[in-house]
């Protein structure tokens, strides 16, 4: 066992990145659950955002125009189930499940003939004198530009629940539809829209996963990040900051994980990747006496006229 | 039954039958049943190349069938059952977890040939067949040990699992052989697939100060993690991975099937098949070296490729004593090699490599 | 202007017109996706229909749909007790490998000795395997008001890691040359669930999952516990009225899908199965969510769903080696399915009204 062959900065550098697509499509989620909707299928919009975007990034030679297309992949995806649970009142748990089932298949017939293919790769964002800082240089300063994004838009959220209109619109049409349709808000559209920007970050956490962290495209190759980052949401009890946090919890197991076994500490590893899920759980008991953290129409339909 | 033949020929009749007798005559059927997708860049990729290759070569004489990602147990029962209803007359199950259900189906099928890969059951109409990637490893291993400055090689498994095992022995061997020095940091995934995984694996061990990085696992994540730490080395697995070429990938395993599915498919033609036992390495073929990039220096490039050749050639074993296990205890005296059945089953360290395997 | 307009009831036609009508509009689209990949259409979607129920082999395929199905209905008929009251277990995939796991380590605990008494404490354990997991999220929903969806999935994770530890370790084949994956129950015969007529694939787990849609059905109609769970799911508010105990239904509810999902997982290892691995389990406790609800959550139509899901499967995987469709389009033509089950579901409780909006 030699625990100093661990490098705590490049430990901390590393989960950074392994959060990173967690922190996409936990937000994402996060959006849509405030509007009060639940949408399984974060999986399978993930891996076709994937998908669109290791194809895009490959046939133009640009990994930013690949994200982009990743965001519009997915965002098209999560229109379908908006389509089934909005206008066609579907169940909300089975639209999920079949999203995930489709966009797994669907990712695979797009990618046949990009197996093997390598990607353009993302440079990291050039800070100049500040990637010299010690310490923070190497943690915060040389990552690529979509892991800034990433950070940005749980700021973005966060500022946007908290503050303004827009915010409170959603939060009202997610605690309880019937009154923000009395009060003359458009829930199905504000669900819609919710819908489609949590498909889009499904989608930018999918490719984030295709184009930078492997990076190749492979069938299936998310291997249940979405179903993580449903954990996450309510690991966060719907608070970006929270989120923020958890992802880092969630991926900085898994790297301690491997870390300890790099350095010969012998570990049940697989009682040890039981322990995100068993703290999630613990997390969940302690947040269930504040009962106002789920949004109260969480799962339910709407209709006009009921 | 009767019932069901009814409507079987009632079926027939109409026409709807489908392409279930249409090659009862000529053609040589041969089935392939997957553990993963064709598209997985790795272990069903390569013996999907080696179905093609089949089709190459012999053309219009046989017809190959395959259905992929099926589960293990009674999904591949099932889908087995299929084949030979639909007159495969040779089928390759590509999975450990078939092992059972092949012969099971095989029981009923006494006239169908079955070849499964990596397992130990055999019966008069079912062949097992496996590759002595370990042969590949000892050439890795060698270059890692003659590579590294660090000293430190990362090793990514996947499961601890003899074969497993036995590649990380025999690239530490044939390591420490040419740098006494060398130490192993080995990880296990816990996964048969998880890229994400895989590459963080690989970038725990570079951090950790691994400048080699072999792995046990199909993806090319530990590729691009080595590209981007600019000065590790890496060996391609599974397939040649040579789009990462010719650094930081400077060699490779390469698991190749086609020689061996040529040759089991020509004998079944000929009517010459019989159920064997067949555990090929470098020398027949089923395990190729890639090409040894001009990134390594030509003298271990030279030392790489004798050692290739004395293994091809069975002038030389891998696991040739004296070799001691973990614990001190003895493994292999002098000049001795390792049989078949100690390696089937390796669960066991050789002496120098530290840490314990889980469970 | 179109607009919809709530039934009064659920129509009766409707319910049983929008399953054919989503088969009949997956096959037009199933056959343009398979056309696209370059298929003959009509070929692909008898392949998958018709062959399993009436092609050439039919007698061998008919019996692996009870194999297939079984399983599927099993888990769905616990999953739909509890849907129905408004109580989301999603975690059937983990109580389903906790009931193998308890269900074989039973099994294996004996061996080699032979005794007729063995198969059915594998039962109990099997059922107690899958109560127990279950019996997690409904207490922690109970105690704590816990939100049961996430705490199920949540441990199926962990029931998978879990798995994987017992192939590797104290499940492992003491005679499998270091291999992980425990002895082939199949080879033991006080262990095995075997076919009850060769040839039939009527096993235990089929004949189980028989009783529980016989058993759901005259719960649901004839029961008091059957009408608590109606209302508490139609009308929540009515339920607390007329005297429904929430905290008895929850674990009611709960407990019985984790029983059934552990009898699922527990005649699988035992009998089609046969075995303990790392990747034994596959899919089968998501896939019965999605059985529950193309069965509209009645125990009928459970059984016909899980026979209709088997089906694709079945004949998914002869299109595969018939006509080389990839695996990825029929997972695709499964995922159509279901969006059109789930879309045409709306007729049922709606109607298409034509004309401007009356003012309410």
């Amino acid at each position: 066992m030699d625990l100093s062959a661990i490098n705590p900065l490049l430990f901390v550098a590393g989960f950074l990145v392994a959060a990173t697509p967690l922190i996409f499509a936990a937000l994402g989620e996060l959006v849509v659950e405030k509007s009060g909707v639940l949408n399984l299928g974060v999986e399978g919009m993930m891996i076709i955002g994937a998908i669109c975007g290791f194809a895009t990034a490959v046939e133009t030679g640009s990994p930013l125009l690949g994200f982009a297309a990743a965001a519009v992949g997915g965002a098209a995806l999560s229109l379908l189930f908006a389509f089934l649970t909005q206008i066609t009142l579907a169940n909300q748990v089975a639209s999920g499940l079949a999203l995930t089932l489709f966009g797994l298949g669907f990712s695979a017939l797009l990618g046949q003939s990009y197996v093997g293919v390598k990607p353009p790769r993302l440079d990291e964002v050039n800070f100049g004198l500040l990637h010299d800082i010690p310490v923070l240089g190497p943690i915060l300063f040389s990552h690529d530009i979509i892991l800034y994004l990433g950070f940005a838009m749980v700021v973005a959220v966060w500022a946007l629940l908290k503050f303004t209109r827009a915010g409170l619109i959603l939060r009202a049409v997610g605690e309880s539809h019937d009154a923000a349709h009395a009060l003359g808000y458009k829930v199905v559209r504000i669900r819609t829209l919710a819908i489609m920007f949590g498909g889009a970050c499904a989608g930018l956490g999918g490719a984030y996963i295709s184009l930078i962290r492997v990076p190749q495209w492979t069938e299936g190759m998310t291997a249940g990040v979405g179903w993580i980052a449903l954990a996450l949401v309510v690991f966060a009890s719907w608070k970006p900051w929270r989120l923020l946090l958890g992802a880092y919890l969630f991926g900085g197991i898994t790297q301690l994980q491997l870390n300890l076994q790099g350095a010969g500490v012998a570990i049940p590893v697989e009682y040890l990747a039981m322990s995100p899920y068993i703290i999630t759980i613990l997390v969940l008991v302690v947040l269930s006496a504040d009962k106002s953290a789920a949004p109260a129409s969480l799962g339910r339909n709407f209709h006009a006229s009921s | 039954m009767k019932l069901s033949t009814l409507l079987a020929s009632a079926a027939l009749a109409l026409g709807l039958a489908g392409g279930a007798y249409a090659d009862a005559h000529g053609k040589t059927k041969v089935g392939f049943v997957f553990v993963g997708p064709v598209g997985d860049g790795g272990w069903t990729y390569e013996h999907n190349q080696g179905r093609l290759a089949l089709e190459e070569e012999f053309g219009d004489q046989v017809e190959t069938v395959f259905v992929e990602s099926v589960a293990e147990g009674p999904d591949s029962e099932r889908v087995m059952t299929q084949m030979a209803l639909d007159g495969a007359d040779l089928i390759f199950t590509t999975s450990f977890g078939y092992m059972d259900p092949t012969i099971n189906v095989a029981a009923k099928f006494p006239d169908v040939k079955f070849e499964h890969a990596t397992g130990y059951k055999r019966a008069d109409n079912v062949a097992t067949y496996s590759a002595r990637f370990y042969e590949g490893r000892a050439i890795q291993g060698h270059i890692a040990g003659k590579m590294t400055k660090s000293n430190i090689v990362g090793y990514i498994g996947s499961f601890p699992i003899p074969e497993v095992i036995r590649g990380i022995n025999s690239a530490y061997i044939h390591a420490k052989k040419v740098n006494p020095d060398v130490e192993f940091k080995i990880i296990w995934a816990y996964t048969w697939f998880d890229p994400a995984k895989e590459a963080d694996a690989a970038k725990v061990l570079i951090e950790q100060g691994a400048d080699v990085v072999l792995q046990h696992t199909d993806s090319t994540a530990p590729q691009a993690a080595a590209q981007e730490a600019g000065n590790v080395v890496t060996f391609g697995q599974a397939s040649d991975m040579a789009q990462y070429a010719p650094f930081p990938r400077v060699s490779s395993i390469i698991d190749d099937w086609a020689p061996y599915y040529i040759e089991r498919t020509k004998a079944v033609m000929d009517g010459t098949w019989t159920s064997t036992d067949t555990w090929d390495g470098i020398g027949p073929g089923m395990v190729a070296i890639g090409e040894i990039s001009d990134a390594v220096p030509a003298d271990v490039k030279e030392e790489a490729l004798a050692l290739k050749a004395s293994i091809a050639d069975g002038s030389y074993h891998p696991f040739t004593g004296p070799l001691k296990k973990q614990d001190g205890s003895d493994f292999l005296a002098e000049g001795e090699t390792a049989d078949d059945g100690t390696l089937a089953g390796m669960n066991f360290y050789v002496e120098g490599i530290t840490g314990d395997i889980p469970n | 202007m179109i607009r919809l307009e709530k039934r009064p009831q659920a129509s009766q036609v409707f319910s049983w017109a929008t399953p054919l009508l989503a088969v009949l509009a997956t096959m037009f689209f199933g056959g343009l996706l398979f056309a696209a990949l370059g298929k003959d259409p009509i070929t692909s979607i008898l392949t998958i229909f018709w062959q399993p129920l009436f092609g050439d082999f039919a007698f061998y395929y008919r019996p692996q749909l009870l194999i297939k199905g079984a399983p599927l209905v099993l888990i769905a008929i616990g999953l739909s007790l509890g849907f129905k009251a408004g109580i989301w277990n999603i975690g059937a995939e983990g109580q389903y490998i906790m009931g193998a796991i308890f269900g074989a380590a039973t099994g294996l605990a004996f061996y080699p000795t032979e005794s007729f008494l063995i198969f059915p404490l594998m039962i109990l354990a099997g059922a107690l395997g899958g109560l127990v997991w279950a019996m997690i999220p409904a207490v922690l929903k109970v105690k704590f008001g816990t939100n049961e969806i996430l705490v199920s999935l949540m441990l199926v994770y962990v029931a998978e890691q879990f798995l994987a530890s017992m192939s590797l370790g104290l499940l492992k084949n003491p005679e499998g040359f270091g291999f992980p994956g425990s002895r082939n129950l199949q080879q033991y015969p006080s262990a095995h669930n075997a076919e009850l007529i060769a040839g039939s694939g009527m096993h235990w787990g089929v004949v189980a999952a028989l009783i529980a849609v016989i058993f759901a059905y005259v719960l649901l109609a004839r029961h008091q516990l059957g009408f608590a769970i109606r209302v508490t799911g139609e009308a929540p508010r009515a339920a607390k009225f007329s005297g429904v105990n929430p905290t008895r239904l929850v674990l009611f509810c709960m407990g019985m899908s984790g029983l059934l999902a552990g009898l699922a997982g527990m005649f699988e290892v035992a009998g089609p199965a046969g075995q303990i691995t790392i990747d034994f389990n596959v899919g089968y406790g998501f896939t019965a969510i999605i059985v529950a609800f193309l069965g509209r959550l009645h125990p009928i139509g459970i059984l016909l769903a899980g026979g209709l899901m088997a089906l694709t499967y079945i004949g998914g995987d002869i299109a595969q080696s018939q006509l080389g469709l990839p695996a990825a389009a029929i997972q695709v033509f499964q995922g159509m399915l279901l969006f059109f089950l789930l879309a045409f579901d709306l007729f049922t409780n709606y109607r298409l009204r034509f004309g401007r909006a009356e003012v309410a």
